[in-house]
């Protein structure tokens, strides 16, 4: 069944926290993963990845260039989930 | 008619016997780096792990770095130059086609008429090195064979790209593989995926520098997330597969030593295979950078020498880089 936004936004914070330990409240939608959540290039092929798994969605390298905030992710997920 | 080939007489089984390394004098600081590109040690290090790593100079050829590598390796097996059958050679950065730089540095090495060839296989050089060897030792076209990964990739480097000038080093790393009764190198499992094969390489190919239409000389350059996910997640992948068929499991390793390509790919591939605590990972890279076919027997070198891993312990060898191409193969370290 396909996740809400809420349950995406949940799960990501959960990832972005395992991966960059940043607290999941700091994890909301109009924050920049590279800017705000010290996720680097490589860590957010970790939390895509993670994402992946979690939400049975494919995220080629080439969209995640394009997901630059934490909407951006929830957005695409939503649309893509299986 | 057909008339019957007799099939040679090879050995039951082959291991590695010795292992020796050749690193540059100059021990080149993130400082260096940092006189070309917008960055900062800081920086360096989060993305890669390196702090220090060797460049040669003039003198330290492809050719010297790997007669110095090969001879402390063939001293280590205590193995006598002229028993040698055969050398391997991998490297991508010895800027002379041909003839094979085997067959000079064979030739150094005081091994007789071995055969003697280079392969290009990147940063699984030495995975498929090994392959070969094995196969000749077990086939019985050679007693013993010395597998080297040699590279100076200083001179393939851009210093002014800042997603790589700090990454690549030179160095080189040999073993000698030989006949044992029992397995010592377990069932490679190797491959490639060209499809892949634009994301790590050159820059331009030699002609087009030849003919004017580049201006700098062609260098390595990469894409750099599309290369994380698949050195560890793909990579993960071929790992188990490798020890599966060894009929091992992760608790069974002694030592893991992975292609020195970046520390962020190592302790990503440890967390993803979930490599239990007592098996002792290779982190060469600190202070060696990637000195790609090199680094996994410089790597084996330096865990043997600094007590990390100890003669006769089990590890896990995996390489994997341009093609893209990988191996992967557990071994008993000599």
């Amino acid at each position: 069944m396909a996740a809400t936004k809420e349950e995406i936004i949940e799960g990501l914070a959960e990832i972005v926290n395992e991966i960059a330990g940043i607290p999941a409240e700091e994890v909301t939608e109009e924050k920049s993963f590279t800017d705000d959540l010290d996720v680097d290039s490589l860590s957010m092929v970790e939390v895509v990845v993670a994402a992946e798994e979690r939400f049975d969605v494919k995220i080629p390298d080439d969209d995640v260039k394009n997901l630059k905030t934490v909407g951006d992710a929830v957005s695409y997920i939503t649309s893509h989930q299986g | 008619m057909s008339a019957t080939i007799r099939a040679g007489r090879g050995a039951p089984a082959a291991r590695i016997l010795g292992v020796g390394g050749y690193r540059p004098n100059r021990v080149v600081p993130n400082e260096t780096i940092l006189e070309h590109i917008d960055s900062s040690d800081e920086w360096i290090r989060s993305r890669s792990g390196i702090a220090t790593r060797h460049w040669a100079d003039d003198r330290e050829t492809v050719e010297e770095m790997s007669v110095a590598a090969a001879g402390k390796a063939l001293a280590n097996a205590g193995i006598s130059p002229e028993r040698v059958g055969a050398v391997v050679v991998s490297t991508v950065s010895h800027f002379e086609q041909t003839p094979a730089i085997a067959t000079r540095i064979a030739h150094r090495l005081g091994a007789g008429k071995p055969a003697a060839f280079d392969i290009s296989a990147a940063c699984a050089g030495f995975g498929y090195g090994l392959t070969l060897a094995k196969g000749m030792i077990v086939e019985g076209s050679a007693e013993y064979v010395v597998v080297i990964g040699v590279e100076r990739l200083s001179d393939l480097t851009d210093l002014t790209d800042r997603t790589t000038s700090f990454l690549f080093a030179d160095g080189a790393g040999a073993v000698v593989v030989g006949p044992a009764e029992e397995p010592g190198i377990g069932p490679t499992v190797w491959g490639s995926e060209g499809d892949k094969a634009g994301t790590i390489g050159q820059t331009v190919p030699w002609d087009a520098y030849r003919e004017g239409t580049v201006e700098r000389f062609p260098a390595l350059r990469q894409d750099g997330q599309t290369v994380f996910r698949w050195a560890v997640y793909e990579m993960a992948k071929v790992a188990r597969q490798a020890l599966e068929a060894a009929g091992l499991t992760a608790n069974d390793l002694d030592a893991f030593i992975p292609h020195q390509a970046n520390m962020r790919i190592i302790d990503s591939l440890v967390k993803t295979l979930g490599l239990p605590e007592h098996v002792a990972v290779a982190r060469d890279i600190e202070t060696s950078g990637n000195t790609s076919a090199a680094s996994i027997p410089l790597a084996m070198e330096r865990m043997l020498e600094t007590g990390q891993a100890r003669s006769g312990d089990t590890a896990l060898v995996i390489g994997f880089g341009a093609g893209l191409v990988y191996a992967a193969a557990v071994v008993t370290l000599p």
